[in-house]
């Protein structure tokens, strides 16, 4: 059934403050929409569950990439076109750049926005395994103050969050202290654009003497949140890369993961591919020994 | 808001989508309906200069934006140039997509001034055209960008 507009209440508050006053207010009550990308098509299908909304979409407060000589800090608000086009993020979070791009289209790009891709918590988002293997945190607001958390506590369940009722998810900051790591994303879809991905996977590692010192993997719609692969991450570190590596990586992987079967793919599929994705990117480390 | 280049006040509810005040309330049916959820173009828009859908825009927030729809695009009985390429190039069949597609390489070409056929398969990448029409619709869009329309 087609959403009523009449049935919806909408405000577009001027300030930060003004929002969280709101949800101070009546905690989750107010659903805030950014650029409306998720929640729209939601909307538009009569399965939206609230009835007040809340647009934060232009507040210039949360529309800020700020960089020091420590983080980058990312606004919520900021939009996947603002990351591709800002010079540091393309340049020191090269996967963050690329995941902005195989969102949706140019379109959806220029309206769809990081905090949303967050707060939403898809298993499939693909900007959400890059900000897992950077280790971002996040900065969430509320009325009440400010806190900061690590991003990889944030998804506690399928679509379950930390995010407290009068929350709001307010900017994310990575540490610019990626210097001689190797990054690698891929997503794997029906198409680059405007097709939700099977499955993710980004990846960082740091090799000294042909050994993983440092080993950072995370993925994407192969359960039901996007999941740093801790066990994989361990059973690669302190390692040299040859085939034998490759067959543990590929065991542990599988292991680690709970995939599903669903529209997009099946489990067994999801399986495979990522167990691939693995093997090319430890292939294209320096000093892999593979010899199949 | 201004809609193509005029001042338009309309009563609508703060979250009629963008897309429906346009062609229900302002008559502006060029903007089409494809999927309704932004997957497919039909309904692209510059809203502030910026590509849109605008099946996904709440009426509020387009509240005070300068809007341009595909029926603002020629000048009296002069075509823009991208129209005159579409034209000359065959590139419409059914044309559904085809003002979503003209706006897409609009936003395009005010970035990207001589696009290489990878940066224009990127800029319409959020356009369907499900009579596939693709090939025709890259050769418009790298024509205008030419200069090479007869208009």
């Amino acid at each position: 059934m087609r959403a009523n507009p009449a049935d919806y209440e909408l405000v577009v508050p001027e300030t930060l403050q003004e929002v969280l006053r709101l949800q101070s207010s009546e905690p989750g009550s107010w659903l805030p929409i950014a650029g409306g990308t998720d929640v729209m098509v939601l909307y538009a299908a009569g399965k939206l569950h609230s009835r007040k909304l809340v647009s934060i979409s232009g507040l210039r407060e949360l529309r800020n990439i700020e960089v020091t000589s420590a983080e980058a800090r990312i606004g919520a608000g900021c939009t996947y076109t603002d990351l591709r086009q800002h010079s540091v993020i393309a340049k020191e979070f090269p996967l963050l750049a690329r995941a902005g791009a195989w969102t949706g289209g140019i379109a959806n790009q220029n309206r769809g926005t990081l905090g949303g891709n967050i707060a939403n918590a898809s298993p499939a988002g693909d900007s959400l395994p890059v900000l897992l293997v950077y280790d971002a945190d996040l900065i969430l607001v509320s009325a009440r103050g400010e806190r900061r958390i690590p991003y990889r506590t944030f998804h506690t369940g399928y679509k379950k969050t930390l995010l407290a009722p009068d929350e709001l998810i307010h900017s994310i900051s990575i540490s610019r202290n990626l210097q001689g790591y190797i990054s690698y994303a891929k997503k794997v879809g029906a198409r680059n654009a405007q097709a939700i991905s099977k499955v993710f996977l980004a990846a960082m590692a740091r090799i000294s003497n042909t050994m993983i010192e440092d080993v950072r993997l995370a993925a994407g719609s192969v359960g039901p949140i996007p999941m740093r692969l801790a066990k994989t991450e361990r059973a690669l570190v302190g390692r040299t890369i040859d085939d034998s590596l490759l067959e543990i990586a590929g065991e542990v992987v599988a292991k680690e993961i709970q995939p599903i079967d669903d529209i997009r793919s099946t489990a067994n599929y999801r399986t495979m591919v990522l167990q691939n994705l693995l093997g090319e990117f430890l292939r294209g480390l320096p000093g892999a020994r593979i010899a199949s | 808001m201004s809609v193509n280049g005029v001042t338009r006040t309309v009563r609508a509810y703060p979250m009629a989508r963008l897309l429906d005040v346009l062609r229900e309330e302002l008559d502006l049916t060029g903007t089409k309906e494809g999927c309704g959820e932004g997957e497919c173009g039909s309904c692209s828009i510059l809203m502030n200069g910026v590509l849109v859908n605008s099946c996904l825009i709440p009426a509020l927030q387009a509240r005070g934006t300068i809007i341009l729809t595909i029926e603002g695009l020629a000048h009296d009985d002069r075509l823009h140039p991208l129209q005159q390429a579409f034209l000359e190039c065959g590139a419409a069949q059914c044309g559904i997509c085809t003002p979503g597609m003209i706006l897409a390489a609009v936003h395009l070409l005010k970035n990207t001034r001589r696009p290489s056929l990878e940066e224009i398969r990127e800029g319409l990448s959020g356009n369907l055209c499900r009579c596939t029409g693709y090939l025709q619709i890259f050769e418009a869009v790298t024509k205008a960008s030419r200069n090479e329309v007869v208009s």
